[in-house]
């Protein structure tokens, strides 16, 4: 047998034994672990703010951490950050190139970033000397879109991109630190853990990849999604994940089990998931579909148990502030709403 | 050429599939159980699921009226 036959026999033995330990510790299903807890009460959001000022399709927003200011991007070229409590602009940020994909808020306030089609995630010192808003740094290595980014500090920024891979950058010298390569397909979304240990990756190969930052590997892969993941985020405890995709599902995979949880489907859905966030306590998953709607699940039971109707075009990027007390949605329709 | 790299692709992919393999795993009851007592455990911290009252609702400032 040749080398590449004995490698390709290896691999399917080495996926059939995964396949079997994760059987193994299946002793029993979420729904039925959770028989016995009631379905969460309908739940009825209403829309107290809406932003208006962009003027062209919206495809990204990142709330900031510990503050009601967030920050949003549109293919009219700018980034905004936004006082959502008073809805009045902090910052109105022109861009180089108007086909940006993805935005994000540094932990710390100080920064923004954003990317797209020009394949370079640029970064933007919000607290400049003189009180304007400058590019900081262009880093460009990427040779595909940057579909998602998110910052571990201000000196770290992870991001996806279209070429299958994703790169941890040291921001002061504008390099790479590690690539992330193992993905099959463009990589669509990513989200840190809550301890800023790892991050998890969803792909147009069907699947989710966990990475350990540090170590610069992959720990786990799951796959069970019948078409590209578009979106991505961690179960609050960081114990847990949940990716949304075209094929009009979302799924929870947990981190310690290894394996698919539960599935979030209704027949009544036909479009595919744009977004996804979590509420604080993870009871709630909100998810943002082609349909022009959000649907709220009741994350243990699987249920739906709330819409959010107020888009006149697709809901393209969905957060929850981190003190839980608002969702923020963003359409292609161009406007925000903040909802609770 | 392109048979070696083949090669090395494929080489790479059985020891990420090994890796990937060796991982310890927890019972799904045990997970299940922790997901849900997190959530038990945070629901009334968790605005969204209790709802907000408008007195303490920061988008939703209090109208005053007064008797003009």
């Amino acid at each position: 047998m040749g080398e590449m036959e004995e490698l390709r026999k290896e691999a399917d033995n080495l996926k059939d034994q995964i396949t079997e330990a994760r059987k193994v510790v299946q002793d029993t299903t979420l729904q039925e672990a959770v028989a016995g807890t009631t379905l969460v009460g309908r739940v009825q959001l209403k829309t107290r703010k809406t932003l208006r000022g962009h003027l062209a399709k919206i495809y990204a927003m990142h709330w900031g951490t510990d503050t009601k200011l967030c920050v949003s991007a549109s293919q009219d070229g700018k980034l905004i950050v936004w006082d959502t409590l008073t809805t009045n602009k902090v910052n109105a940020i022109p861009l180089k190139s108007s086909w940006v994909m993805t935005c994000a808020y540094a932990p710390s306030g100080n920064m923004v970033a954003c990317g797209g089609l020009d394949n370079m995630c640029s970064i933007y010192n919000l607290k400049g000397k003189d009180g304007n808003v400058k590019v900081m740094r262009e880093l460009a290595a990427h040779t595909g879109y940057l579909s998602c980014c998110r910052f571990l500090s201000d000196s770290e920024i992870i991001t996806s991109s279209g070429d299958c891979t994703c790169i941890l950058w040291d921001i002061e010298t504008g390099t790479e630190k590690t690539i992330f390569a193992g993905h099959l397909g463009d990589c669509m979304s990513l989200a840190v853990s809550p301890d800023f240990k790892m991050f998890i990756s969803g792909a147009c190969d069907f699947t989710a990849k966990l990475w350990d930052i540090r170590e610069a590997t992959c720990r786990q892969t799951f796959s069970g999604h019948e078409s590209d993941i578009n979106a991505i985020g961690f179960f609050p405890n960081g114990n847990a994940v949940i990716t949304g995709s075209d094929d009009a599902t979302c799924k929870l995979y947990d981190l310690r089990a290894d394996q698919e949880l539960i599935t979030y489907q209704d027949s009544g859905i036909m479009c595919g998931v744009t977004s996804l966030a979590p509420s604080l306590s993870g009871r709630l998953l909100l998810a943002g579909y082609d349909d022009f709607n959000v649907n709220i699940w009741d994350m243990l039971k699987a249920e739906r148990v709330g819409v959010l109707a107020g888009h006149d075009n697709r809901v393209s990027c969905i957060g929850v502030s981190s003190d839980g007390m608002a969702c923020c949605t963003g359409s292609w329709d161009s406007f925000l709403k903040i909802w609770n | 050429m392109s048979g070696s790299s083949n090669l090395v692709a494929m080489k790479k992919i059985v020891q990420q599939l090994r890796f990937e393999a060796s991982i310890n795993r927890v019972k799904v009851s045990q997970a299940a159980a922790d997901l849900q007592q997190f959530c038990m455990q945070n629901a009334l911290q968790d605005p969204l699921l209790t709802g907000v009252s408008s007195s303490t609702n920061p988008f939703r400032p209090q109208k005053v009226c007064s008797f003009l």
